[in-house]
């Protein structure tokens, strides 16, 4: 009887099988592959990309489909993968000024040089389920080509002196945060860097709470653009660029408004988020946090959870957060029989203190 | 594909194997390493399982227990795991290994010279219930300053008569860090104390790795009126009778009668083997 209480390899290869049958379901049914994962769910298939930092729409498909379509899971899998890719080098810095752009909007202009684009958005889909197979679809095309570069709506109010400028290179030179632990206080490259990896959820819930007045910092959408951007090396045994390819991004510039402080004078802040594939939830939360994590260079109160960059960084990774929550379900019997032995032991001493019966529910006649 | 020798690769052992021995030459300190994401989860022995991988060679031989035993899930799995990335081999009897990864105990068998414990550490900072703020226990450190914990252990005896910290009891290292001994019963401190093995902890998803090199004083916090002590039981194992293992508690039917039992399944197996004998 005792024997049972504890698992073993028998167990765990049980498991396995009735994971792998249920993971597969009915086997009438043809089972996805990885094309048509990679098609028609491309989305989840950005977001696995997104947090699992690794750009692969193949691998990525892969992961759903082994995870049952459970995102968390799947971006686990394909971090797990990428820990023990070699890094034989790093690109030059993205140009997303250059971004070959399939949407573009901004809330802080009617019209702006360019257009407003809508390209493939849900925005304005009305939500209703449509029953039935969807049938084939194609666009019709504009008459005429979008303007390229498409010119940044941030650059326009620059050239006014109204917002703040950030001066190309001035970015310290990045730490991988997958190679480096994550130490405080943390710079704004970092923390990019580390809300870049974050799970969507946790900062959609943390960007919201700056908009109910937990580090309330007035933002708007100075601009959303997602489209393709041309990814670059420079091998130093060839010692000029070369590209390798492109890559979907979607971008956020959020504009906030300061009032000034830190010797700076008021003007507009910037937010920025960026996200690979089409991610614009995860951007523009992105961007919230993003500003509402400046607060100690801008000299603004710290009171909110999304200003506290501890708070923040430290519970943003759905990995670390996942293994973490559901690791209470591994055995903890030793540590409760410690508690247990302590807690009778205070049971024992309040009924003493207190003259009433203890309650013989506790059982037990440990000292 | 085909993964390195202990899943990971050198470049990251050697990663890991420096910070180590930063750690050994200042005992009880928490080195920031660069943790690596692991195929296993965070919060189930990444730190540990990091460790064992840097330390492993070809002749070594592996032990992995959680809660003291052998045959639980999770150290069968870790057990698989460097089975099959490092093909190793494997015992459950703590005198045949050469490392020792564990979970929640340490073995009831004294460890020697030629062995090593490898701790899997949920949270390596003593103080973070009492302050959360990393870089403020940082600082707490530096300056050896451990009124905090001082101060929540009297303020136990003010209003229970004793400390009430039953497990991950802090201690404090060769006199001068304050450091978690993971979540080990205080049953177990005693056996850091001038222990003839090498320690080693570590945190995977906190990112942290410290050491108890062999033969370093080892202190759990007390009070003079409030010596430290350990758990004690009136009962003995029911399957090998020692009346000084650690024992599980265990439920056997559902009128809520107990069963004592060796919590270190080797020891208590052992026992009765040399009984039967």
């Amino acid at each position: 009887m005792y024997v049972a209480v504890k698992g073993g390899e028998q167990a765990i290869a049980r498991s396995l099988e009735h994971l792998a049958e249920a993971r597969r379901g009915d086997t009438a049914v043809p089972e996805l592959t990885l094309k048509q994962i990679r098609e028609q769910l491309r989305l989840g298939v950005a977001r696995v990309m997104q947090e699992g930092s690794l750009y692969d729409e193949e691998l990525a498909s892969l992961a759903i489909r082994q995870a049952a379509g459970d995102m968390l899971e799947a971006i686990f899998l394909l971090r797990a993968y990428r820990t023990t890719l070699p890094r034989f080098g790093y690109t030059l810095p993205l140009d997303t000024s250059a971004m070959r752009v399939r949407r573009r909007v901004s809330g802080t202009f009617k019209d702006i040089p360019g257009g407003q684009v809508l390209g493939p958005t849900y925005d304005y889909t009305q939500r209703l389920l449509d029953f039935g197979a969807t049938p084939p679809a194609a666009a019709v095309l504009a008459d005429a080509p979008l303007a390229s570069p498409m010119p940044r709506v941030l650059d326009l109010l620059d050239a006014e002196a109204l917002i703040e400028r950030i001066e190309p290179g001035s970015d310290p030179e990045p730490v991988d945060l997958t190679r480096e632990p994550l130490m405080f206080p943390a710079d704004r490259a970092t923390r990019l860097q580390n809300l870049a990896r974050g799970d969507e959820g946790f900062l959609l819930g943390m960007a919201y709470s700056t908009q109910r007045g937990y580090a309330e910092s007035h933002p708007f959408a100075g601009e959303i653009r997602m489209g393709e951007v041309d990814v670059v090396v420079c091998p130093e045994e060839l010692g000029f660029a070369i590209e390798i390819g492109s890559i979907t991004l979607t971008e956020c510039q959020m504009i906030n408004q300061f009032h000034g402080g830190n010797g700076l004078p008021p003007q507009f802040t910037r937010g920025y988020g960026l996200c690979m594939g089409e991610g614009e939830r995860k951007a523009m939360s992105m961007a919230l946090v993003d500003r509402a994590l400046r607060c100690d260079e801008l000299a603004e109160p710290n009171y909110a959870p999304a200003q506290n960059q501890e708070f923040v960084l430290s519970h943003s990774d759905s990995v670390e957060a996942s293994g973490f929550v559901q690791h209470l379900k591994l055995p903890h019997y030793v540590d409760f029989q410690a508690e247990l032995s302590l807690l009778r032991t205070l049971a024992a001493q309040h009924a003493a203190d207190s003259d009433e019966p203890l309650l013989s529910a506790v059982g037990g006649q440990q000292s | 594909m085909t993964y390195n020798f202990a899943f990971l690769d050198e470049d990251t052992k050697r990663m890991l194997r420096r910070s180590l021995l930063k750690a050994v030459a200042i005992p009880g300190y928490q080195v920031p390493f660069g943790s690596r994401e692991m195929p296993l989860p965070y919060g189930w022995g990444t730190g540990g399982i990091q460790v064992t991988a840097a330390l492993l060679g070809p002749d070594d031989v592996l032990k992995v227990i959680d809660q003291g035993a052998d045959d639980t899930t999770n150290a069968v799995n870790i057990r698989r795991f460097f089975a099959r990335v490092a093909g190793v081999a494997t015992t459950e009897r703590t005198v045949d290994a050469t490392l020792i990864q564990t979970r929640h105990r340490i073995p009831e068998t004294s460890l020697r010279e030629d062995q090593i414990l490898v701790f899997q550490v949920p949270e390596p900072e003593p103080l973070r219930t009492l302050e959360p703020r990393e870089a403020e226990t940082r600082t707490l450190h530096a300056l050896a300053d451990y009124g905090l914990m001082h101060v929540k252990l009297y303020e136990d005896i003010a209003q229970y008569g004793h400390i009430a910290t039953s497990y991950d009891y802090p201690v404090r290292v060769d006199g001068r860090f304050l450091t978690s001994p993971s979540p080990i019963p205080k049953f177990d401190n005693p056996k850091l104390h001038q222990s003839p093995a090498l320690m080693l902890f570590g945190a995977g998803r906190e990112k942290r790795l410290y050491a108890i090199p062999p033969y370093t004083e080892v202190e759990s916090l007390a009070f003079d009126d409030h010596p430290f002590e350990i758990q004690q039981w009136e009962h003995q194992c029911e399957l090998c009778g020692s009346g000084e293992s650690y024992l599980d508690e265990v439920i056997v039917d559902d009128r809520g009668t107990r069963m004592f039992v060796c919590s270190d399944t080797d020891f208590c197996g052992q026992r009765r083997a040399e009984a039967q004998a």
